[in-house]
């Protein structure tokens, strides 16, 4: 993350740091995550990255995961949610068991934007936090309910993924000032949006190069970030779009790599 | 570090998949105790790969022509076309002896994750296949991993207004693998209960 010093990990999240480990000399943990990525090693075992409740971002390897008859490998895919046994290692922790909790991918998997918008959301999930084994159990809730919610299916999958996007970015001390200048403090509607100053500006405040986006779009991403989803599922296609704008703008600007699936996600 | 030609070859070696630093100094020094005539077969199977092979102008897969032997094959069933990902999954189709319709080759699955879309594999080349009335079923043998299915319900909703029989290799390939590593009794078996894509 780079840029804007806000409320950075609150207290509670730091407290939740506990790790079932060092009994009797052998590291063995225990913990449960949602996988975010694998990445093939050598010739059949994959480094799996996850986000876990505990442990906060984890890399490990799992065994022989890429032979068909593994019954671990298919545990161990991108959006399963498993119950996890992991053997701390010198650079890369080792699964050692793995146990579905609930497996998200199958219903992804069967819808192309929803898949695309997934996607997002764990590559998102894994640049936010960034760093490895700092617990980060907000963000772990907030992911799981968003691929709950995706899994369901009860709302456009753009908007599951906006209502991801800004509420991790908030969640990591990022919200965007939507209902007052992000500059000045001063409240009300306004109607320039800057990504660089951190969200809506006021006609004072309105930097060079301002974005005019549509008070709809605003109040939409407003709706979003609050879990207002009646104002949400009621929003119309252009102003969706536009927000859709807004947030990925304003994410891109936040991380330094930028979410190089968000240019695949599709509307359904 | 070691001095330059060692380290240039850990470096070279390094850069093949799945070759960790541990492993290319490995590599390194057993080429360099190898015989000269060993290491020079080796050069030589490096530069002709490079030369002769390239992909095969229909199908994508690995061709030392520019129509590969399957295409070539006036035997082979043209209207059954089986998409996978990748050349050796072609090999692991043959190696069962069972299928004798044509293959495409994807050259991998969608992955937004790694930036590649549907626009970086061989579809559009698929799509121009598939306009040829010949073709009656489509095959998708992607791996059955999450990409792969991903990049199946992609491409049986893009091929759908065609009207073609869409089938996918029955799930008696456990999902998370490669489809390279599936033993021949179990790819024949999926391929024998392949189910229709229903939309
Ligand atoms: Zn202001
Ligand atoms: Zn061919």
């Amino acid at each position: 993350m780079r840029r804007g010093v806000r409320e950075r990990r609150s207290g509670p999240q730091v407290r939740a740091h506990r790790r079932i480990r060092d009994n009797g000399g052998v590291s063995l943990y225990r913990d449960e995550g949602v996988v975010l990525r694998t990445q093939k090693l050598g010739e059949a075992d994959r480094i799996v990255t996850l986000l876990t409740r505990r442990t906060g971002l984890v890399r490990a390897v799992g065994k022989g995961v890429r032979r068909t008859k593994s019954r671990f490998g298919a545990r161990l895919e991108p959006f399963s949610h498993v119950d996890l046994q992991l053997h701390t290692g010198r650079t890369l922790d080792v699964i050692t068991q793995a146990v579905t909790v609930r497996a998200y991918g199958e219903s992804i998997v069967a819808d192309y934007p929803r898949y695309t918008a997934a996607t997002a959301m764990l590559e998102t999930a894994e640049k936010i936090v960034a760093v490895e084994k700092d617990p980060v159990l907000r963000q772990f809730l907030l992911l799981i309910g968003a691929l709950r919610t995706l899994g369901e299916d009860t709302h456009d999958p753009r908007l599951v993924l906006d209502a991801y996007l800004v509420r991790s970015l908030s969640v990591a001390g990022y919200a965007p000032a939507l209902e007052e200048c992000a500059r000045c403090g001063a409240r009300g509607e306004h109607r320039a949006f800057a990504v660089h100053t951190g969200g809506m500006v006021c006609t004072v405040c309105r930097p060079h190069g301002a974005a005019s986006p549509a008070p709809e779009s605003v109040r939409l991403m407003a709706a979003l970030l609050r879990g207002d989803w009646r104002a949400a599922d009621a929003s119309e296609e252009r102003h969706r779009n536009e927000c859709s704008g807004l947030v990925a703008a304003y994410l891109q600007w936040h991380l330094e790599n930028g979410i190089r699936s968000l240019r695949l996600v599709e509307r359904s | 570090m070691y001095e330059g030609a060692v380290q240039n070859l850990i470096d070279e070696l390094g850069r093949l998949p799945g070759v960790g630093p541990k492993s290319a100094q490995r590599l390194a020094f057993h080429l360099l105790a190898a015989e000269t005539a060993d290491v020079k077969r080796l050069v030589s199977a490096l530069t002709e790969v490079k030369e002769r092979v390239r992909f095969c102008a229909v199908c994508g897969n690995v061709s030392e022509e520019n129509e590969c032997r399957v295409c070539r094959d006036p035997k082979r069933d043209s209207a059954v076309i089986c998409v996978v990902e990748e050349s050796k999954d072609v090999v692991a189709i043959e190696r069962m002896r069972e299928f004798r319709g044509r293959y495409h080759v994807l050259g991998g699955a969608i992955s937004p994750i790694e930036g590649v879309g549907p626009d970086d594999l061989r579809i559009k080349e698929l799509m121009t296949r598939l306009s040829n009335d010949e073709v009656t079923e489509l095959i998708l043998a992607t791996d059955p991993n999450l990409e792969g299915e991903a990049t199946a319900t992609y491409l049986a909703r893009l091929v759908k207004p065609l009207g073609l029989k869409v089938t996918r290799l029955a799930s008696g390939l456990p999902v998370g693998g490669d489809l390279e590593y599936a033993d021949e009794v179990t790819l024949g078996r999926a391929f024998e209960g392949r189910r229709s894509l229903e939309f």
